[in-house]
């Protein structure tokens, strides 16, 4: 019911939205939650298990009842609480977890069956038969209890995810936090002011207080306006503060376009802020409690603070003629502020026999509210005192079992908070998290003038530690009201007491998980569900424990919290990974032939993050095979163009750089000429390969180093490491220059001769032998060759800066081409190289030693190097280690497959008799069969003889004989030309 | 967190990239026998409470950093360039 003169909702400006498909009309400044109380609808939602009617409790995101779905298709986001959705001109929700309709909802059979479905229920009826758990209890429990549905489609909208810094971050926006960043601002300190609301000013905005003189809201304007002149100064409203992380860093989620239809071109719907602060001040508040007792959860039953909230900030009476209960003096204000408004107050229960009378209204002193009833909605309630029992015609109830400080950010970093007697609460730990202080209702302190005068004082001990001054600041005058209170948890009596409405728990169902054991406060959040979903507790686990206490016969202290973990309410995943979706949580990685080779038509393998073209398809091939089997003769036999650009490509540079050199790799470099490449093995200090490639040596003090395409960023770390870390005494320092140059093999009997064509200066075998490389002219551009082959042909690698590495590749590919050859790819590399038995990840992968790959005589005898000590290890040389060897078809079967084990041939292939396995296989069109290279143990002394290769996994035996992992031209003639 | 470059100064630790405790740096002499080399390479105490660890300064400007940091508190207790490290 909209009530006349109240509210700071804007009346001039209508609103229509839809909730259930009906239109309704609310005003700008209204919730969907007001909005809905406006329009006399109180009904909301349906529980979580056992579908009970529910309407609206509280007034703020702590919401457990009033959790709608906004929105439709890709844009459709569930469970948005209606009290902070602010409605817009096309908003629409429905309400969740009802079937066919929220008014009458067939699921509605699990509250009669609640007496069998009370906590441990799940645990305890569905043991048996085990099976069925997964495949028909769960998928029926699934459907029968739940929240709202994602609409299984991809996002629509884009979240963001953002940083900011600042001196002072200011969290919550009522009179202690305004007070705060107005004394902080006025210093000069960079300021950082959030709140969740839409609009700022906390419960200023909720109650009829006045401040310096003037209406509460009034004073708030005047010190936002006078915030938002100031530079230093930034606000964000709609901005919840989720998370306090270690260094003073903040995760803030700001609901950017949840208020509008309106989509901004490129702007998010949610940002997901890092805000690194100097300092904090935590003033978020405190959150009213309800009080337990039978059918506390009818709606119409709400919070005496939000009702006072719907009152004075959105003009809304929830009923026409409220009841009210509580313990502490709030309720009277309640009871004013409702009779200000021209409502009818039929009575006051305060459980306290020496509660203040009203001639105003009636007071019902010592007494307490024992039940309610009415079909969808409250009709009346059961008061009960000494002399009996009387039942009260009321629409509306609003109670309080006092207020919770909003301690949860305090204990992110591990503390717990500390029991305050005088208020039944907790307060959090001063110190719990380095930087923060607590000021205002989340302290404990609940009039309005304690919340002003410690948000000065936090202010002002901030400013202390950033060394600014803060000038002289009095507090406005404001209310003082002492805050008195004595517990009221749960009106002892029959029937379910609801304590966490959103899981559905009972003072019942936490006394029976005392009463089974389940004793420590954890185990009984998780034996009865209490405190967990969207709300977290935050209207219920407080008074949970009390009764745990209670049920226990300890103390509330002693029986302790929760853990209170980040984020503070619920959080998209979208805006937890915002910009990691996608290519944003991959990036791609592109050669400078890549439009050459797609527009070819050849299908991409992707290497880490690059994407490398697989085989180049020519006109009438219909299978990879058919390309890969001509690719390979096609550098046997003429002439192959392929980027081998992603391969790691390190500058090193300095007098000391081939003492560096000698002391990372196996081998030397320092006694390497000028103008000539060797290949290289890196071992890890525990004696394993890490990684190989060519180096060549460019000039005295500068060599280019080459990795694999895998290790490229992990040498670049490890030299930084051993320079920095171990060897500061060498002058040497390393850049990677990846992406700085476009490198094309050419590989080929006539790799000279397309060469030759594009060099500005002819190269012949005498001034470019086997492992030669220097500086060459390339079509007037300044470049680089390498005489080096990975595929054991006469090969070079040619090297251009990349911003002409297109243009070169389109000049290779086409000349090639004329020659008889043409482009080859990732899987013609790899049988040309299988068939020279070069090794790549897929033999060095961790596990094996230069010893095992066959190259142990690289290990340099004559100097120290990494990994060197540890790769003499007697166990790493010992007979029986699985080493390289080449291993082809025999028998019948003449398929090979990697990761397919190795066995002795009349052995029975079980684990004990092992012998080995395959890392590389291929099909060879030279050799004309198919060709593997793995690890078998003493393989190297075992040429000649039989093994079975079997692949368990896809049932697959095949004769090998072991041979020489060098296939092809063990002579290495055709390298040198 | 936020750890500190002894060049850069207080970063997001999303710059920085992690190795693991500072031992690596007590490379043993190649004959201080066996003992000596598996507490190097394999050993590693798991301490709460303070605790130096290498962090390479990745985003950045490519130090390799010792950070002393309190597992128990995540106290950031100081930050030393590997190369300046007296070992």
């Amino acid at each position: 019911m909209r009530v006349a003169g109240k509210g700071l909702i804007d009346r001039t400006e209508t609103v229509p939205f839809v909730f259930d498909g009906v239109g309704y009309e609310g005003f700008r400044g209204d919730t969907l939650a007001s909005a809905l109380l406006a329009n006399g609808i109180r009904l909301m939602g349906r529980s979580f298990k056992y579908h009970r009617p529910r309407g609206v409790l509280t007034a703020g995101s702590e919401e457990p009842n009033a959790l709608v779905t906004v929105g439709t298709g890709a844009r459709q986001d569930p469970n948005v609480r209606a009290t902070m959705q602010e409605i817009y001109p096309g908003l629409d929700a429905r309400s969740q977890n009802r079937w066919p309709s929220l008014s009458f909802d067939l699921m509605g059979v699990n509250d009669l069956a609640a007496p069998f479905l009370g906590a441990g229920f799940y645990y305890k009826t569905f043991m048996w038969p085990k099976s069925f758990w997964e495949k028909v209890y769960e998928p029926v429990i699934r459907r029968a209890a739940g929240l709202g549905a994602l609409s299984g489609e991809d996002n629509a909208d884009k979240c963001e995810s953002a940083y900011a810094f600042c001196d002072l971050l200011v969290i919550g926006a009522g009179p202690a936090g305004l007070m705060a960043a107005l004394v902080a601002a006025r210093a000069g300190a960079d300021v950082i002011l959030a709140d969740e609301n839409a609009r700022m000013g906390g419960r200023l905005l909720a109650e009829t207080y006045e401040v310096d003189g003037k209406p509460g809201h009034a004073w708030v304007d005047e010190v936002l306006t006078e915030l938002r002149s100031m530079e230093n100064v930034r606000l964000m409203a709609r901005t919840t503060v989720a998370g306090a992380y270690d260094q003073g860093t903040y995760a803030a989620l700001e609901r950017v376009l949840h208020h509008t239809d309106h989509r901004p071109h490129g702007a998010p719907l949610e940002t997901y802020w890092r805000i690194v602060a100097k300092r904090s001040v935590l003033a978020a508040g405190a959150l009213e409690r309800p009080v337990a007792f039978r059918d506390n959860d009818r709606p119409g039953i709400m919070i005496a603070g939000a009702v006072r909230a719907y009152l004075n900030r959105w003009g809304v009476s929830p009923g026409r003629n409220v009841t009210i209960f509580g313990n502490t003096n709030d309720i009277h204000r309640t009871a004013r502020d409702l009779l200000d408004a021209g409502v009818h107050v039929a009575a006051v229960i305060d459980s306290r026999h020496d509660a203040p009378l009203s001639d105003d209204y009636e007071v019902i002193r010592g007494a307490q509210v024992s039940g309610s009833a009415g079909r969808k909605g409250l009709e009346s309630i059961t008061v009960r005192r000494a002399s009996g029992e009387q039942s009260i015609q009321t629409d509306c109830l609003a109670m309080t079992g006092g207020w919770n400080p909003s301690v949860h950010l305090t204990c992110h970093m591990n503390a717990r908070p500390a029991w305050q007697r005088d208020i039944e609460a907790f307060v959090p730990t001063p110190g719990a998290v380095p930087g923060m202080a607590a000021a205002g209702a989340c302290n404990g302190a609940f009039s309005t003038a304690a919340c002003l005068r410690e948000g000065i004082a936090a202010a002002e001990a901030c400013l202390t530690d950033l060394d600014l001054k803060a000038l002289k600041t009095t507090a406005p005058l404001a209310e003082d009201a002492p805050y008195q209170i004595s517990p009221l948890w749960a009106v002892p009596g029959k029937g379910r007491a609801w304590l966490d409405f959103q899981n559905d728990v009972t003072v019942k169902d936490v006394k029976q998980a005392a009463t089974e054991n389940f004793r420590s406060v954890e185990h009984m959040k998780r034996y009865t569900t209490q405190g967990m979903a969207t709300d977290q507790g935050k209207n219920s686990n407080v008074a949970a424990l009390a009764i745990l206490a209670d049920a226990t016969g300890r103390g509330i202290p002693e029986t302790g919290t929760t853990t209170f973990r980040p984020p503070y309410s619920p959080m998209a995943i979208a805006a937890l990974g915002a910009g990691a979706e996608g290519a944003g949580f991959k990036p791609e990685r592109f050669t400078t032939s890549h439009k050459a080779t797609a527009a070819r038509k050849a299908p991409v393998i992707e290497a880490g993050l690059w994407y490398r073209p697989s085989y180049i398809p020519r006109e009438g091939e219909t299978t990879w095979r058919q390309s890969c089997d001509r690719e390979v003769n096609m550098v046997r036999q003429v002439v192959g163009v392929v980027d081998v650009s992603t391969l790691g490509k390190i500058d090193i540079q300095g007098a000391d750089a081939g003492a560096f050199l000698d002391f990372v790799y196996t081998n030397m470099f320092s006694t390497l000429k000028v103008g000539r490449a060797r290949y290289g093995l890196m071992l890890r200090e525990d004696g394993f390969v890490m990684d190989d490639g060519t180096t060549a040596r460019l000039d005295e003090t500068h060599y280019l180093m080459t990795t694999t395409t895998a290790g490229a960023g992990d040498v670049m770390k490890h030299l930084e490491f051993v320079h920095q870390g171990l060897r500061q005494d060498l002058d040497v320092s390393f850049t990677s220059v990846t992406e700085q140059w476009a490198q094309f093999a050419v590989a080929g009997p006539k790799s000279r001769e397309l060469l030759n064509g594009v060099l500005d200066t002819p190269i012949d075998d005498e001034s470019w032998p086997f492992m030669a490389c220097g500086s060459v002219s390339v079509l007037g551009v300044q470049g680089r060759l390498f005489r080096i082959s990975f595929s054991g042909e006469h090969a070079y690698e040619i090297a251009v800066p990349a911003r002409y590495g297109a243009s070169l590749f389109d000049i290779l590919a086409e000349r090639a081409e004329a020659l008889g050859g043409g482009l080859y790819g990732m899987e013609a590399l790899n049988v040309l190289r299988i068939e020279k038995g070069f090794i790549t990840h897929a033999e060095i992968h961790g596990r094996t030693t230069a010893y095992d790959i066959g190259m142990g005589r690289m290990v340099s005898q004559k100097k120290d190097c990494i990994g060197k000590t540890m790769s003499q290890r007697p166990g790493l040389e010992e007979p029986g280690r699985e080493r390289l060897v080449g291993l082809k078809p025999i028998g019948e079967s003449r398929e090979l497959l990697a990761g397919a084990h190795l066995y002795k041939e009349e052995a029975e292939p079980v684990r004990v008799n092992n012998q080995g396995y395959l890392t590389s296989v291929c099909y060879s069109p030279t050799l004309g069969t198919m060709l593997g290279l793995g690890f078998l143990a003493d393989g190297p002394e075992r040429y000649g003889e039989v093994v079975k290769m079997v692949d368990h996994l896809r049932g697959v035996t095949t004769l090998c004989e072991v041979v020489n992992p060098v296939f092809f031209d063990p002579e290495g003639g055709r390298v040198r030309g | 967190m936020r750890i500190t470059c002894p060049h850069c100064g207080e970063r997001d630790r999303r710059e920085f990239y992690y190795r693991g405790a500072a031992v690596d740096l007590d490379r043993p002499a190649p004959d201080a026998g066996e003992a000596a080399w598996d507490d190097f390479v394999y050993l590693r105490d798991n301490p709460a409470g303070p605790t130096r660890e290498l962090w390479l300064h990745e985003g950045g400007c490519g130090a390799w950093v010792v950070v002393t940091r309190d597992t128990s508190s995540h106290e950031m207790l100081g930050s030393q360039l590997a190369s300046e490290v007296s070992t």
